[in-house]
Formats: structure tokens, C-alpha cells, sequence
């Protein structure tokens, strides 16, 4: 069937890609169920606005999100299949069923083409390239809040933006960046990666990739909705008092995490359960890639913190659309409920954030060390230790709330023994250097890069950690700094390490190396001059989230200000280098350019549509750089597992 | 052979001579010189134990910073590839006694952190001058003497109550030097937190609740009262000044205060520990 499909669309003009179940009829039908939500909400709930006492009507704002996000899967063609089925048509044959998950579901993905990336899709490599353009995106979006924060920081005094504005701003680039970066590494490089390392031709759940992934430009949209209604106050914790008082931008801000939060579950379980089940034939847990080692640690972390996130939200949504006062102290509830909930969730989040960029690094610094990893199982208790120990944690959030505070040495001493596991990676690294040959490529500059920032990130952490210490720092701009070293000085860094590193596989094209040793040097330094200085700013008494500071901190800010603005534009050029050689140069890369072991670089490129031939048997561990007589990492010939009809 | 030998174990020992030199350079810097200038000062018991406590692990995080950057940067430039051929290292795959080490010292270092740190805040330190709830499990001796003064933020302004004098209510903070002071802090509407930086004082004012922290102030001088949580639009502006004064002075601005409280008292309600008004309608 795939093959008659094949031949006829083969032919078909290239505008025919318009019409069909893609993303413009995902638009379309998306703001249509906006709006008739809206008004079936504004019908359900008449005079509901006057029962709390607000200009606006919540249910139907949520029953608008809803229905619009129900318009937005049906417009994607995530229905067809059940309908049909639900009309009658007969089920798929296994086989069929098989070949329909490798190769795609809606639209036959043999033509290739741009076209199949606006699309549903079940190929997991496509899906791969939709999450690292689609969460790019937004990523984008929300550096470029950050200029605009910056901009307003100039002046001691508010003078760039409205304090209104100002405040949105803040809430939008922190919401924006925590969703998107949650699947910043597991998004692309997971799901793309995943099943190449380990010698698979899918994920376990391949519709459900395709729903994790366009849940999340529909949750930025969502956010970004917030917008029309100027934005919302609470910054990206959403805290429940402020949360319960603010105006439907807060609506926006709870459904948007509600849909990430759902997309996230799904990826870890799909990442979990494809690692522990479909490893190939020889692929011990002793040769599992160290990537994949942290991806199965972060699924572990998104699959159990993540559902809290769409339970408290939800508990939030009731409280403004259904009168409910969970979270409310005078109606009973208490915002200590919600501080607790958030944080159950937002810790293990920032390891979610972390971990991948972990795995990363390891996986990279071998290869332009040529040697073995360092340590590998001291590497894998790291990770699994921080995942575990990151679920202890939370109320190191809450040291001055006054929630517990008996409780606080507890936490103390848990905060504290993370950096136990944490420094194990350090001292993979340090292991691996020693003696190698090291190559200063790109991606190796950018994982030694994610060592410096995390060393001062992690570090910075011990005085939050610290309770005496973190009376002084806590909500200043020291916490704004720490997270933002071990964030975007961690896992941005670890993003773009595996950008250079992976993109001439995924993509099959050379990214061109001068510019992106630019883009690495300005990144590298200035991000170093934004952040280093607002430990100082936060020491000196400036609270996070203002827009107007004390005068005598205006020199500080000024300097922060200006190397922000280089450090954006570092990314234009990595954007530039991104658009020159996908677009215009073209280079055809090799199937190994950096000599590496890893079983994802001894397949083609590009990555054919069944990934392997046949599935191969592992033989070796993909780190034996040096080793004598070292075995080659996989058996892809005869000795592999022909499947079925191939 | 010979040179190739006795070559290995210089690599370790030039790091550590580095490391040391380095250390026994950075350390005495930073705690003599950066030492003094870190936050939040010394302007009374709970600052100072905050600010020795900066300092401490200032002092400690130094040398943990050097070894590791000077063992990456020894070796990025040592072992770095010479050439365009692509040539593998020495296959060594870990070192049992190296991995023991870090363990053994990491965990040496983190739970003696996490020792001292409790030590400081529960018996030195008696809570650190942060909010400890309505029933605070770490006292310092003399808390039922202490002078109480209730911290109430709503948006977006501070109010001060003393409940030992008759309750009035100013927008003024004044505290008496050498005595010591429990804020009870809670909110109105959302979420503030009381932040007096010179004091090292920092309580989350939450609605519904009665957050208590102690401060002993030592120092006559000026300090500054911010939101250290995001409360809305006009957060950053939360900011006033207080002001340590010694006891006498404090006793006549009370009386000041009082008489000028006299006629809106009436009106203020009666003190309570937490207060607890309707939702508060969305702005429009």
C-alpha cells in the first residue's frame, strides 16, 4: 500500500502539499475551536463574571483553549485514524501496522520534501527536526524577551517599557524558556538519536511522539496568547495569590503549562519505555551510550514530576473558573498548597533541564579525547543519583517561607549532597582529558565550555543551598544568576555542543566551522560578562523581577545590559551559520566527520527511512578509543535480524 | 622508557604545585580583602552570622574552583593533539583509589557543610534571622522578651504594628539597638517577602499566615526594607528605609507615633496575628 502511495504522490506539484491535514489547517481549525469554545463557555457560564467579581468570563476562556487545542490535533489529522476505525474500516494488519509506524501515518513520507515537517508525522527522525526548529523557535522568542528586560534595566528608573509591560515581559521570557527547554535536548536529540544509538527503527509509541511533539508549539502559541491580555504578573512560578487575582493572560499561563506538562509525561515514558525494551541484540546496559544513559534518567525525572504540574495547575484553573479555593487562604486554602505542589515539581524540572546536558558532554568529550570514557558506571550513578536525589529537594525553595521550618537542615543536607553525584560527572571529564589528544572542534569547545559555566553554577548553588546564606541571596539577583549559569551556561552550552556535533547527521549538511567557533567565542565570553556580575548585583541587595533598582547599581546594570546584547547577538550567528549552510552552501557532510565509535554515526547519511538495514548486533561499547584489537561497535551484516518483509 | 616514566607522575605533581601556589595566594585574598565587602554586613547578630558564613564558603569554594580549573586548563593545553591526523589516547578506563578519593573528600567536604550549616542555623545562629513560621522551632534565648513588631505587606506598600504599644500603625520602620526583635509577617492580598538586607532578615509574607523572625540589631545605622518576592505590578518599588536607633530614642518615637495615631486607632481594627480579608477582585 505504501508503495502504490509512494509512486502516485511522487508526481504530485509541490502546492498540492498545501491542502490536507498539516499545520495551516491546525491554524485554522485551532482559532475556529477558540472561539466557538469561547461561546459555548460564555453561554455556560452567564454570570458567572459577577460571581467573582471580575470583568471576565474564565470558563469560557479555558473552554476556548480547549476546544481550540482540540481543533488544532483534529486540523494535524490526529482523529483520522480513530474515526476510521470507529466508522468501520478495518484495523491494519500487523505488518502493515509495523511499516506504518517506521515510515509515516497520514502522508507518505517517501516524496521527502519540506512539506512532510509541517505534517504529522511518525518518523522519528522527522520528528526530531520539528522539535529542534519548533522549540527554537520559541526559544528565540524568549531570548529575545530577555533584550527587552535588558533594555529596560538601562535605567534605575522605569523608562523603556511600562511597568505592565515590563512585568510581562519577565513572565513570558521565564515561562518560555522553562517549557521549551524542558524538551530542549530530549525534543530533537532524544527522539532523533534515541532509537540510532540503540539500534532501533522507532520509538515505542510513535503516534504519541508526533502528539508530544505539536503539543508544544500549540502550548506556545497558548502562552504567547497571553499577550492579548497583557500578559500575566507572577513571573514563571505563577505563585496562587497573585496567580488567583491576575487577568486571563493567567489563563493563558495555566493551560499552556497544563499542555507542556502532558507532553512531557508522554516523552518520558515513551523515552523510558523505548530504552528499557527495544535496545538492540548485544546492547548491555554497560555499552549504552552515555546520551542515552541521561535521557533515560530524564524520562525517569519527566514522567513522575511532570503529571504534579498538570494536577496543580488544574487545581489553579479551578480556583479561577470554578470559585474553588484551593489555594486561597481565606477561603480555606492555603498558597503554601501551591508553593509545595510547584516545587515538587519545578526542582525535579531543573534536572530535567540538566541531565540531558550531562549525558551530552560525556558523550562528546571522549571522542575528541580518544580515549574511553572515564569512569563510565561512576557517570551513570552520577546521573541516576542526581535524578533520584533531585526528587528530596524541593523546599529549598521555600527556606523563608516559614513552611516547615524545622524541616530546613533536612533539606539542607539533601540540597547539598546532589553535589556528590554532580561532582562525579566532573570527574568523568577530568578523567577523560587526561592523557588524550584532545581536538578543539566546535562541539568539543562548546561541551568544555558547559564545564566551566556548571562548575560556577553549581558552586553558587552552595550558598543557596546554606540556610543562614540564603536569608541574604534568596529572590535577589544571585538566584538569577546561579540558575542562569547552570541553565543556559549548562544545557544551552550542551544544546549547542550536540548541534554542531549531531546537526551533519540529522541534516546531512556541514554547519561552517569559523563562524561557529565566532558564535562560541562571543558566546562563551559574553555570556560570562552578562551573568558573572548579577552574583554581585544579587549580593548588593537588587531583588529579582524589579524594573527599577537602586541608582548606584545603574553602572552594573548598564554593563550587564551590554553584553546581553552581544551575547544575542551571538545567536544571530549561529542562526546565520544555521540558515548559510542548510540553505545556501550546502555542503554535503560525511557519514563520520569526527571519527567517532558512536553506532548513530555508522549509518548513512542521510539516516535512511528504516534507520538500519538490519538490526544490529552490539558487539563492543561505543567508547573503546585506543583500546588494541578493539571490536568494531556493531555487526550490521548477516549476523543482524532481518525484519519482516525486507 | 626512563623519561617516559618518570614523566608520569610530574603531570599530577605540576597541577598540584600550581593548585597549591594558586590556593595559598587566592585564599588569604579572598578573605581579607573580598571578605569584609560580602553581604549582608554586620549590622546585627543574624547579619553577622550570614556574612561569616559567606565568607566561610567563599574561603572553602576557592580552592574546590582552582583544582578543577587548573586541571582543566593543564591539561587542555598538555594533552592537547598536535596535527591533523586523528590519533588515540591511552585507553584508560578509570582509576579505582582516584574515584575513591573524590568520593570519600566530596563527601567529606558536602556533609560537613551540611553539619555546619545546620549547627550555625539552629544553635548559633537560632534561626538565621529568616521566617520560621507561626511557631518558630529555633529560638534565641530571651524570645519571649522580644519585642514584637508585625511586618504587614499588602500591594504595594509595607505597614508596621506594634502590638505592645496600644498597636499603631506607621509606614515607618524604627527598631531599638541591642534588643531583640520578633517580625511577625503576613500579607494582605499575595505573596511579599519582607527582605531588611542590612538586618539579614527575610520572611515570605504569605495570607493567612504568621511568619516570625528574630533579629538582634548592634548597630545604630539606616537599612533597607525590599519585596524579595514578586507580589505584581509594582514590586520592585516595595522598598523603604528603616532605621536601628538607640532604645531611648526608639521609647519617644513610639510615644510620637502613638499620639499621632490616636485618632485613626478606631478605625484600624483590632490587632490580630494574621488577617484575612475577602479575595481580592481582579483588577480591572
Amino acid at each position: 500500500m505504501t508503495d502504490t502511495t509512494a509512486d502516485t504522490q511522487a508526481h504530485r506539484p509541490a502546492w498540492r502539499g498545501l491542502i490536507g491535514f498539516n499545520l495551516l489547517t491546525a491554524i485554522l481549525l485551532g482559532i475556529g475551536g477558540f472561539y466557538l469554545g469561547a461561546w459555548i463557555g460564555g453561554k455556560l457560564a452567564v454570570g458567572h463574571d459577577y460571581l467573582i467579581g471580575t470583568d471576565q468570563n474564565d470558563v469560557g476562556i479555558f473552554m476556548g483553549f480547549l476546544f481550540g487545542s482540540i481543533g488544532w490535533l483534529a486540523g494535524l489529522g490526529f482523529f483520522n485514524y480513530p474515526l476510521q476505525r470507529l466508522v468501520g474500516r478495518a484495523p491494519l494488519s500487523a505488518a502493515a501496522e509495523e511499516d506504518m509506524y517506521v515510515v509515516p501515518t497520514t502522508v507518505a513520507q517517501h516524496e521527502g520534501g519540506i512539506g512532510r515537517y509541517f505534517r504529522l508525522t511518525t518518523d522519528h527522525k522527522v520528528v526530531g527536526i520539528q522539535y529542534f526548529f519548533g522549540v527554537g523557535i520559541f526559544f528565540f522568542i524568549g531570548g529575545l524577551n530577555a533584550m527587552l528586560i535588558r533594555t529596560e534595566l538601562l535605567t534605575p528608573h522605569e523608562k523603556a517599557w511600562p511597568a505592565g509591560q515590563y512585568i510581562s515581559l519577565v513572565g513570558l521570557h521565564g515561562t518560555m524558556m522553562i517549557m521549551m527547554t524542558s524538551a530542549f535536548i530530549l525534543g530533537p536529540f532524544g527522539n532523533y538519536l534515541v532509537p540510532l544509538m540503540i539500534g532501533a527503527r522507532r520509538l515505542a509509541f510513535p503516534r504519541i511522539e508526533a502528539f508530544t511533539f505539536w503539543l508544544v508549539p500549540l502550548a506556545g502559541l497558548v502562552l504567547l496568547s497571553a499577550i492579548a491580555w497583557n500578559g500575566f504578573p507572577t513571573g514563571w512560578t505563577g505563585y496562587a495569590p497573585l496567580a488567583d487575582e491576575a487577568r486571563a493572560g493567567m489563563d493563558a499561563y495555566i493551560f499552556a503549562f497544563i499542555l507542556i506538562a502532558i507532553s512531557l509525561t508522554l516523552v518520558g515514558i515513551n523515552l523510558l519505555t523505548t530504552i528499557l525494551t527495544m535496545r538492540a541484540p548485544g546492547l548491555t546496559w554497560g555499552r549504552l551510550p552515555i546520551f542515552v544513559w541521561g535521557v533515560l534518567a530524564t524520562s525517569f525525572l519527566a514522567a513522575l514530576a511532570a503529571p504534579v504540574l498538570v494536577a496543580t495547575m488544574l487545581m489553579g484553573l479551578m480556583d479561577r473558573a470554578a470559585n474553588t479555593s484551593y489555594f486561597i487562604a481565606s477561603g480555606g486554602g492555603s498558597p503554601y498548597l501551591y508553593e509545595n505542589l510547584f516545587w515538587f515539581f519545578g526542582h525535579p524540572e531543573v534536572y530535567i533541564l540538566a541531565l540531558p546536558g550531562f549525558g551530552i558532554v560525556l558523550e562528546i568529550l571522549p571522542v575528541f579525547a580518544r580515549k574511553p570514557l572515564w569512569g563510565y558506571r561512576l557517570a551513570v550513578a552520577g546521573m541516576l543519583g542526581v535524578a533520584f536525589l533531585s526528587f528530596l529537594v524541593w523546599q529549598h525553595h521555600l527556606f523563608v517561607s516559614g513552611m516547615n521550618a524545622s524541616l530546613r537542615p533536612f533539606y539542607m543536607l539533601t540540597t547539598e549532597l546532589i553535589s556528590i553525584p554532580t561532582g562525579f560527572i566532573f570527574l568523568n571529564a577530568m578523567g577523560t582529558l587526561w592523557r588524550g589528544r584532545i581536538r578543539y572542534t566546535v562541539p568539543m569547545l562548546f561541551a568544555l565550555a558547559f564545564f566551566f559555566n556548571f562548575l560556577i553554577g553549581g558552586l553558587s548553588g552552595i550558598f543557596l543551598s546554606d540556610v543562614p546564606s540564603d536569608v541574604t541571596t534568596h529572590g535577589s539577583y544571585f538566584v538569577m544568576a546561579h540558575f542562569h549559569y547552570t541553565i543556559m551556561g549548562g544545557l544551552v552550552f550542551a544544546f549547542f555542543a550536540a548541534t554542531y556535533y549531531w546537526l551533519p547527521k540529522m541534516t546531512g549538511v556541514t554547519l561552517n566551522e569559523t563562524l561557529g567557533k565566532i558564535h562560541f567565542w562571543l558566546m562563551f565570553v559574553f555570556f560570562n560578562l552578562t551573568f558573572f556580575p548579577l552574583f554581585a548585583a544579587g549580593f548588593l541587595d537588587m531583588p529579582r523581577r524589579v524594573s527599577t533598582y537602586a541608582p548606584w547599581l545603574q553602572p552594573l546594570n548598564d554593563f550587564v545590559s551590554a553584553s546581553a546584547y552581544v551575547l544575542g547577538f551571538s545567536m544571530l550567528i549561529f542562526i546565520g551559520n544555521l540558515i548559510w549552510s542548510l540553505v545556501f552552501v550546502r555542503q554535503a557532510a560525511a557519514e563520520n566527520p569526527w571519527v567517532s565509535r558512536g553506532l548513530e554515526w555508522q549509518v548513512p547519511t542521510p539516516v535512511p527511512v528504516h534507520n538500519f538495514e538490519r538490526i544490529p548486533v552490539i558487539t563492543a561499547g561505543p567508547y573503546e578509543y585506543g583500546v588494541p584489537n578493539a571490536q568494531p561497535v556493531a555487526d550490521f551484516g548477516a549476523g543482524g535480524l532481518a525484519v519482516a518483509g525486507k | 622508557m626512563e623519561a617516559a616514566r618518570s614523566r608520569a607522575p610530574r603531570h599530577g605533581l605540576g597541577i598540584l604545585w600550581i593548585w597549591i601556589v594558586l590556593s595559598a595566594i587566592a585564599i588569604p585574598l579572598v578573605v581579607f580583602v573580598l571578605g569584609p565587602h560580602l553581604p549582608p554586613g554586620k549590622m546585627s547578630s543574624e547579619s553577622t552570622d550570614q556574612t561569616n558564613a559567606n565568607i566561610v564558603m567563599t574561603a572553602l569554594l576557592t580552592p574546590i574552583i582552582l583544582i578543577v580549573l587548573v586541571y582543566f586548563v593543564y591539561s587542555l593545553i598538555v594533552f592537547r593533539a598536535h596535527g591533523d591526523t586523528v590519533e588515540d589516547g591511552e585507553p584508560i578506563r578509570g582509576h579505582g583509589p582516584t574515584q575513591l578519593l573524590w568520593i570519600a573528600l566530596t563527601s567529606v567536604i558536602v556533609l560537613s557543610l551540611a553539619v555546619w550549616g545546620s549547627y550555625t542555623l539552629v544553635q548559633s545562629a537560632k534561626g538565621a534571622g529568616g521566617g520560621q513560621g507561626p511557631s518558630p522551632a529555633f529560638k534565641p534565648t530571651g524570645s519571649k522578651a522580644a519585642l514584637p513588631i508585625q511586618v504587614i505587606g499588602q500591594q504595594w506598600n509595607w505597614t508596621f504594628r506594634f502590638p505592645t504599644y496600644h498597636a499603631f500603625e506607621t509606614r515607618e520602620l524604627e527598631i531599638p539597638v541591642h534588643r531583640l526583635v520578633a517580625f511577625h509577617v503576613t500579607s494582605l492580598d499575595v505573596t511579599h517577602s519582607f527582605w531588611a538586607y542590612e538586618l539579614g532578615v527575610k520572611a515570605d509574607a504569605v495570607p493567612g499566615v504568621d511568619n516570625v523572625a528574630y533579629v538582634t540589631p548592634r548597630k545604630l545605622g539606616r537599612f533597607m526594607v525590599r519585596c524579595a518576592e514578586l507580589c505584581g505590578l509594582w514590586h520592585g518599588h516595595m522598598a523603604v528605609h528603616g532605621r536601628v536607633v538607640s532604645d531611648s530614642a526608639f521609647q519617644a518615637w513610639a510615644a510620637k507615633e502613638q499620639v499621632l495615631n490616636r485618632q485613626i486607632i478606631p478605625y484600624l481594627g483590632p490587632y490580630q496575628r494574621v488577617y484575612v480579608p475577602e479575595p481580592k477582585h481582579r483588577a480591572g
